[in-house]
């Protein structure tokens, strides 16, 4: 947790050098578990998606598309290399997207339970007023990849905050158009699939949201690079963090 | 700590992430596990938990949603089996299907052997659905048919019924596309009482007012709403009540069970 109090100030430098740098404990074990299990699991769904997704891949608007319908996207099949299991099978593909469905569900459910219980997501990711009216200066601070130092670097920053509430609304977002694909859950809720603008377009939507969440990937992923891919992975392995200091 | 530059730590992240996605089946060892009967049971295991938690939602025995007759599709992609082979079928179409009977046996007190004349008397249901594809499409057509329960009420079920298993007159080849072993076979389904007896299962033998095609399933089809395409057999010949399908054919309850596909195609 970025506020947690400071736990050791250690780092220890090469006598002489100037300054120790602060540890602090960044990330609570709750949330380094869930994290790494997302992880795997987002990288399964991804390739097990596209996999079914190479069956039919074409996309429609509305609650009915087939082959002679309007396609809202088509594609070429996925890449053999970008798929899981590696050659197009339906059947199989199906078996690992559903049984990790329920592994990210559980996951998602633990981290939802605990970060609210523990106020992580109150406290942490919820932007204040002043995160807010900074905004802007955090959107040039990162344009200009320059990244956060002492008190600041000790909790997200706005932009991370709107990133991962988004990425929190994306996967649920994920697992409600997944759900209204299943012909046995819509009549359970049909309003749902209205309210998504039908099967179709939930099934659309599915595929509209897997690919922010690879954008989301990809960006977390170089941010972590920029700000220091040894002592990040760290703080999301151990939980220990080195506070970046004012002069690093 | 060493600082990586801007520009390294880009390409680092850059070719990172291609690293990553590249080897994605590979990191995984994703085409071994899937070749593994041990990992394949537990991946299985989800089938049960989808299963048992939509037979609990849909304990009310909610109906699917039905649609108005303009949300119908111009033109319902007929999938599998377009039109069956062999000397048999080819003399029911010319005939018009008047020849065509329906056999209801297995556990029953009183088995049924209906024409299509003798099905059209009996009360029917009209119902506006979609149809869900396990490769992802859907379409929406209107149904006219004999509810299922009717039929089963008429030959009165005895003690261990449990499925009703639907043999077809198709000999579908398979698809490549689909994986699994291809090897064709006379295509069947299989369903459980709970379905079977739900006010939008019907054998129908009309669709969008006017009698079956051959390439929807002439003359009578399954419509059991609320599971997926493969589950709607075409072309019925027999209607069977069984208290297990595991020694029918393949023993997974149904042509595409036998391949790889759920059981349970709520899903």
């Amino acid at each position: 947790m970025p506020t947690a109090p400071t736990e050791a100030v250690s780092a220890t430098a090469p006598s002489g050098a100037r300054r120790r740098r602060e540890v602090i404990r960044r990330h609570s074990w709750p949330v380094r578990l869930t994290h790494w299990v997302n992880a795997l699991t987002i990288f399964i769904m991804v390739g097990s998606g596209l996999n079914i997704l190479n069956t039919h891949p074409r996309l429609y608007w509305g609650q009915a598309g087939a082959n002679f319908d309007k396609a809202f996207l088509a594609f070429r099949p996925w890449p053999d290399w970008l798929i899981l299991p590696s050659y197009t099978d339906l059947a199989d593909a199906r078996h690992w997207h559903f049984f990790f469905a329920w592994v990210l569900v559980a996951n998602g459910a633990l981290y939802l339970a605990w970060s609210l219980a523990s106020r992580h997501i109150q406290r942490d990711l919820w932007p204040t007023a002043s995160d807010l009216r900074a905004i802007p200066r955090s959107i040039v601070d990162h344009i200009r990849l320059r990244h956060p130092k002492g008190e600041a670097a000790k909790r997200y920053n706005i932009l991370q905050r709107l990133a991962y509430l988004g990425l929190l609304a994306l996967v649920a977002g994920m697992v409600l158009t997944g759900l209204c694909m299943s012909p046995g859950f819509d009549a359970f809720a049909p309003w749902l699939v209205i309210v998504m603008g039908g099967r179709q377009s939930a099934r659309t939507l599915h595929f509209l949201f897997a690919c922010a969440i690879v954008l989301f990937i990809t960006v977390h992923v170089i941010e972590v690079i920029l700000a220091g891919p040894i002592n990040e992975l760290r703080s999301m392995i151990t939980g220990r963090y080195a506070v970046p200091g004012e002069h690093d | 700590m060493t600082i990586l530059t801007r520009r390294q730590a880009l390409i680092t992240g850059l070719a990172g992430s291609g690293l990553l996605l590249t080897g994605c089946s590979k990191i995984f060892q994703a085409d071994a596990l899937n070749e593994s009967m041990s990992f394949q049971r537990v991946l299985a295991a989800a089938q049960a938990w989808t299963r048992d938690t939509q037979r609990f939602l849909l304990a009310g025995g909610q109906l699917a949603q039905e649609f108005k007759p303009s949300d119908i599709s111009p033109y319902f992609k007929p999938n599998g089996t377009y039109r069956p082979g062999g000397a048999d079928y080819a003399r029911h179409v010319a005939e018009g299907f008047v020849n065509w009977r329906l056999r209801l046996d297995g556990l029953v007190t009183h088995p049924l052997s209906l024409s299509i004349a003798d099905l059209r008397r009996l009360p029917a249901r009209s119902q506006i659905t979609r149809h869900d594809c396990v490769e992802g499409w859907s379409a929406i057509g209107g149904w006219t048919g004999v509810p299922l329960a009717l039929l089963l009420r008429a030959a009165g079920l005895r003690a261990g019924a449990r499925y009703v298993v639907f043999y077809c007159a198709d000999n579908l080849g398979g698809e490549a596309l689909k994986g699994g072993d291809q090897s064709p076979g006379l295509y069947y389904e299989s369903i459980g009482l709970v379905d079977a007896v739900h006010p939008q299962t019907i054998i129908a033998y009309g669709m969008n007012g006017k009698p079956l095609d051959v390439p929807h399933g002439a003359p009578l089809r399954l419509r059991v709403e609320r599971q997926l395409g493969y589950k709607q057999a075409k072309y019925i010949r027999h209607i069977q009540v069984v208290s297990d399908f595991r020694s029918i054919d393949g023993g997974h309850g149904g042509y595409w069970e036998d391949r790889g596909y759920d059981w349970y195609a709520g899903i």
